[in-house]
Parts: structure tokens; C-alpha cells; sequence
């Protein structure tokens, strides 16, 4: 068996890993780009890491940062309180799609009209991961989940959120929106730098969604898995800038 | 203390709410989080008419919950903030403040009961003595200052802050809709000229440093993996509560040694019972009255002490039994037999708790 380590991001804890997700699961890729992101901007000093429960709290201890691990769906307005008193610190609010868009989606949604200057993290799993794998916001019509197990009925349930297609219809003119994907790390990783970026420079709120996996709920092996990544998600969830500051548009 | 409004010591004819202002400005609470609901919508009205003028700040968010979060996060950044809520608004700021309890973070949090349950009425009450003693999934580690005035509303409200600083503790200034709203006079003062040292703020979080370079980073959390470990934490906070609740309760009470009736209230109540034992006293009935100022932790071994000899205890309350629970919990084990004055959602007078006092006395008369 090979020593060599892979190489991991200067602003991950050493100590907790190997991390606490499942294998194939696509927080840890995420929070791979975002450590690297970190680390590319130098932020290791001012970043401050807050995680949702969900998956998500799995990272309380995941970084070499201080980091506070809250309520389901409260992460936002925790951030937010610290980044409105300590202007010198940059806010991460990392959550995924049940505590953004469910429970916590009202904090979410005036926090960005608020223009807070935060960048939430959204990974979207289309399900609700720690609870055991029932209906999402963002469960595609007709995915099968514990409690939706004929299939999503969007008569019955509505459609799946756009978050940041409904997020970008409130924001202030400096806010950075934008989805990315695990399938393509080296693009969701160039949005969160500049989503964190914006957030710094511009004082403005940020927010990446990133496309993510839960083999586990979704009973898949690695194939279907990348394919209902790849394929399936991207079908209704379409990849890129959905809004960039009003500057860089010019 | 830098920019403190009130420099002088100063008598003002004010509300409540405006109380709760000035002495949060006088304690150098920094920043308010809140959420419109009555009684206590004048504390952020006056709080954001005057902030620019001392530099501090305001935000009205989207609900309690977020109120109560964002106070949170503004504590852990190591600043002064406080909220204000009320009734439904009380019970949606719950689950902030058992992550409160959780993670022993010095909130403050003014309390201007109104009735209940659900929306009720937006004036006066007693019923959210349960809820902010005891609410959300937790065992009720907190501090409840009961005030029964305005200058007490000042006093407390000031106190909280440094309450909260020193022992970590969530902690309540619980008032009601009376105080909210009516007039009073106060004294008042600016407290480091009294005396009275302010507790430093710290930050939990941003610290000088790298994380992982030149110290650890600090890793927060809420939710514990094994029970075995839930415990540890419990456990401890249980005892580092019960540690420090003898320096924190505080009580008041009046010619219990000798009464054959002792008389228990809190809050604006105790105002009518004081006036009530007065008048009784007066007549040669042997009244006496005990007032817990502190809810939670609550003041047990005083009353036992000034109860022992007691026969009759009557407890009298605008609610439906929540203090008696609290009496009866602290009097376990005693014989002294307790009898209540409910009256939820309203308010008593002198008369009504004489007028009861009376009956109990006649009775044992004639024994
Ligand atoms: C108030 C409250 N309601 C419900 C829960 C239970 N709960 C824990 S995690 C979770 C779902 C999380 O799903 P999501 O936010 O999509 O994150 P994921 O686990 O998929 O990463 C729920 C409902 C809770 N902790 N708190
Ligand atoms: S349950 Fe799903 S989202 Fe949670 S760690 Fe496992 S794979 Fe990841």
C-alpha cells in the first residue's frame, strides 16, 4: 500500500482526519476547494467557519479555523451577527440544501436582500442526508426518497428550489450567485474564491450552491452516482455565474 | 467607559421600555437584535433613536429565531448585545437560547411578559415564567431576574449584563407589560461611578492569530455523538450552575419569623402583596412575604429558612400555578400548607390578597 498522502489543504485539521462523511460523499469535495480556497487566499487568520446541521455538522472540527456549529438552518443569522460586529473577519456559512432552503430559508432569503457580508455554502444533495434520505427542497420530480418513496409528485409538492436563481432575484447589485458541482472542482472551486473575494472586497453577500452526492440515501454505487451527478442534476440545476457584481458585468 | 449617556446621576419620569434603554446603554451593550412585538416594541424604538448619537448599533431581523441567533454570533465576536421579546416571540427565541445553555454564551434578554398561550393578549402577565426558567430542550441552566419597578428594571438590566459576562450563563431580565408601558420614576446612574466594575466582553472567536499556526482554533459545537459524552457536558454545566447559584440568587422578604401567613410573589405582584402584609399588619394580622428576584437559580434554601415555622403559605401569581411550581418544588418535604391566588392574565390588587389572606386566618381562627 502506497505512503504517500494525498496532499491536503494547509487550512484542513490535520487531526480529525481521515473526515467523518461517508465514502463517495461529495462534502468532503467541497470542502476540499473551499480549504483550498482558503489557503490560495491566505484567509487561515480571518476566516471563520460556521456549519448547519445536516452532513454539515460533521465539519465543525474540519478546519484549522475557528468555527461554530449551530441550529438547523441558523447558520446564516450566526454568521452574520459575528461579521456585522467583527468586520475584520470573513464569515462562511456552510449548510445544505434542508437547512438553506427549508427551515432556515427565511433567515436566508433576508440576510441576502440584507446584503450581509457572508458567503453561505449550499451543498445540494437532493435530499436530507443525516436524517436518512427523505424529500428535499431541491429531491427532483420523480426521485424516490423515504418520504417520497413513489417518486417526487411535484402536484402534490411543488418543484424543486433554484436557490440561487431565487436568491439573485433580491440581492443588491454587488452580490456574487453561482452554482457549481463536485463534477467539475476546479470551477466550483473558482467560485467560491470569488465569491469569498466578493464578499471582502465588496462587502457583499456571496452564495455558491454546489451540486453534490449522498451515495448512501441514494443507494447508489459509484457509476450511478456520478451519473446522477453529472446527468440527472444537471438537468434541472444548470451550472454557472447566475450573478456577478454589477462592475464586472461592464 | 466611552460614550456612556448618562454620566451624572439623574431622576427621569420614563416607561419601562425606556428604562430597559438607558441602563442597556448604561451597562455598554453595544447592539440590539429584535423583532417587532408588544409589549416591548418601544425598547428597539428608543434603542434605535438613540444609538447613532452613542455609536451603537441595530438590526430588526426576520424573526425571534434569528434575533436570537444573530445576538449569538454577535456575542461570540465579542460584543455587548442584547434582545427583547415577548409571548409568542418568547417562544420562538427558545432555540437560540438552548444553544445558549449549550455553549455558555452571555446573552441578555429583557422579557416584557404579555398573555398567553399563543398570541392571547399583548398587555400583561405572568405567564412566561416556565418557559423562560425552564424552556427549549435543555434543564434550564439560566439566570431569570424577576423585577418588580422601574428602578429595578434599571438596576437588573444593567446587572444581567454582568451576570451574564461573569458566569456564562443565558440571562433573562423577565418584566411584563405593565412595566413596559407605564410611567415611573427612576434613578438613573452611570454604574462604573457607583461602584460597580462592568465585566469586560471577550471574544470566543477571531482571536490574534492563526488557527493551527499560533493557537488551536477554537471548534464550537452543539451536537454531541454518544450519550457518554452528552453527559460529560451536561453534568458539567449542571455543576458549574449549581456552583455559582449561591452567589447569584438574590430574594427579599419581610417579617416572616413571627407570620402565621407568609405571602409569595414575584414581578409587579409583588407590589399589591407588599401593600396587602402592610395593611394586614396594620390590623394585627402576623403577615409576612417572601419574593424570589431571582426565578432561576431560585432562592430554595432562603425560603425553606423563612418558611420553616409557617403554617400557611399562600402563593399569588397572573398565572395559572408557574410560580407555585417553583414554591412548591423548593418547599418539598415541608408542612407548611400551600394555597394560591390565581389570577392569569390580569392583575391583582392589595384588596383581593387581603381579602384572601383573611379567609385563611378566619379559618384558622376558629380552629
Ligand atoms: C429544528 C430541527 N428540525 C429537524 C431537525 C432534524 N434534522 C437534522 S439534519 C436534517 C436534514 C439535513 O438535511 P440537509 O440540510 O439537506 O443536509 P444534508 O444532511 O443533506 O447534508 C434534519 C431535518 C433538526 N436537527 N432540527
Ligand atoms: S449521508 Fe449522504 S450527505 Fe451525509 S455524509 Fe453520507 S453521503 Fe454524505
Amino acid at each position: 500500500m502506497s505512503t504517500v498522502k494525498p496532499p491536503m489543504p494547509k487550512s484542513w485539521y490535520e487531526k480529525t482526519k481521515p473526515h467523518k462523511f461517508c465514502p463517495g460523499c461529495g462534502h468532503g469535495l467541497v470542502l476540499k476547494v473551499l480549504g483550498e480556497a482558503i489557503d490560495e487566499l491566505e484567509l487561515q487568520d480571518k476566516a471563520v467557519f460556521g456549519c448547519d446541521i445536516g452532513c454539515s455538522l460533521l465539519a465543525w472540527d474540519f478546519f484549522n479555523l475557528d468555527s461554530i456549529q449551530t441550529h438547523h438552518g441558523r447558520t446564516v443569522p450566526v454568521i452574520a451577527g459575528i461579521t456585522r460586529v467583527r468586520e475584520d473577519l470573513v464569515g462562511i456559512a456552510y449548510m445544505g440544501d434542508g437547512g438553506g432552503y427549508a427551515i432556515g430559508s427565511q433567515h436566508l432569503v433576508n440576510a441576502a436582500m440584507r446584503d450581509e457580508p457572508v458567503t453561505v455554502i449550499l451543498v445540494n444533495n437532493a435530499n436530507y442526508g443525516m436524517t436518512g434520505g427523505q424529500m428535499a427542497p431541491t429531491t427532483l420530480p420523480s426521485q424516490k426518497t423515504e418520504t417520497s418513496p413513489f417518486g417526487r409528485d411535484e402536484e402534490l409538492t411543488g418543484s424543486p428550489t433554484k436557490g440561487p436563481e431565487m436568491i439573485a432575484t433580491t440581492v443588491k447589485e454587488n452580490a456574487y450567485i453561482a452554482r457549481g458541482t463536485i463534477a467539475d472542482l476546479r470551477k466550483l472551486k473558482k467560485y467560491i474564491k470569488k465569491a469569498l473575494l466578493n464578499q471582502i472586497e465588496k462587502k457583499s453577500f456571496s452564495f455558491v450552491e454546489a451540486i453534490s452526492s449522498c451515495p448512501t440515501n441514494w443507494r447508489t454505487n459509484a457509476e450511478q452516482t456520478w451519473d446522477f451527478v453529472e446527468r440527472e442534476m444537471t438537468k434541472y440545476f444548470d451550472i454557472g455565474e447566475i450573478k456577478k457584481p454589477d462592475e464586472e458585468e461592464k | 467607559m466611552a460614550n456612556n449617556p448618562i454620566e451624572d446621576e439623574k431622576r427621569v419620569f420614563i416607561t419601562g421600555n425606556e428604562v430597559v434603554v438607558w441602563a442597556a446603554f448604561a451597562a455598554g451593550a453595544k447592539m440590539l437584535y429584535g423583532y417587532p412585538i408588544t409589549p416591548q416594541n418601544e425598547i428597539m424604538h428608543y434603542w434605535t433613536k438613540y444609538a447613532p448619537e452613542y455609536n451603537r448599533d441595530f438590526l430588526q431581523t426576520e424573526d425571534e429565531i434569528s434575533a436570537g441567533f444573530y445576538t449569538i454570533g454577535a456575542v461570540l465576536g465579542g460584543v455587548k448585545t442584547f434582545t427583547a421579546t415577548a409571548g409568542p416571540g418568547n417562544t420562538l427565541f427558545q432555540e437560540p437560547m438552548s444553544m445558549a445553555e449549550m455553549m455558555r454564551i452571555p446573552t441578555v434578554s429583557i422579557i416584557t411578559q404579555r398573555g398567553g398561550p399563543s398570541t392571547a393578549t399583548v398587555i400583561y402577565s405572568q405567564q412566561e415564567v416556565t418557559m423562560t426558567c425552564f424552556g427549549a430542550n435543555g434543564e434550564g441552566f439560566r439566570i431569570v431576574y424577576s423585577t418588580a419597578d422601574h428602578q429595578e428594571l434599571y438596576d437588573y438590566t444593567i446587572k444581567a449584563f454582568n451576570t451574564a459576562w461573569k458566569y456564562r450563563f443565558p440571562t433573562f431580565v423577565l418584566g411584563d407589560g405593565y412595566q413596559a408601558k407605564m410611567k415611573e420614576s427612576v434613578e438613573m446612574y452611570n454604574p462604573e461611578k457607583r461602584g460597580v466594575r462592568m465585566v469586560e466582553s471577550k471574544e470566543s472567536i477571531g482571536t490574534k492569530g492563526t488557527p493551527g499556526i499560533d493557537r488551536p482554533p477554537a471548534h464550537l459545537r452543539n451536537t454531541y455523538n454518544t450519550e457518554e459524552e452528552l453527559y460529560e457536558v451536561v453534568m458539567d454545566l449542571a455543576k458549574s450552575y449549581e456552583d455559582v447559584a449561591p452567589e447569584i440568587t438574590e430574594y427579599q422578604s419581610d417579617k416572616c419569623d413571627d407570620a402565621e401567613i407568609v405571602l409569595i410573589s414575584h414581578g409587579i405582584v409583588f407590589r399589591a402583596v407588599r401593600e396587602a402584609a402592610q395593611i394586614l399588619r396594620e390590623k394585627g394580622i402576623k403577615v409576612g412575604y417572601f419574593r424570589p428576584i431571582t426565578l432561576r437559580p431560585f432562592p430554595e434554601k432562603e425560603l425553606k429558612e423563612k418558611t420553616k415555622n409557617v403554617k400557611k403559605i399562600i402563593v399569588i401569581e397572573s398565572a395559572y400555578g408557574q410560580l407555585k411550581k417553583l414554591i412548591t418544588d423548593a418547599l418539598y418535604g415541608s408542612s407548611s400548607e400551600i394555597l394560591e391566588l390565581y389570577k392569569p392574565g390580569m392583575g391583582l390588587t392589595s384588596d383581593e390578597i387581603i381579602e384572601k389572606a383573611m379567609e385563611e386566618v378566619s379559618v384558622k381562627c376558629q380552629l
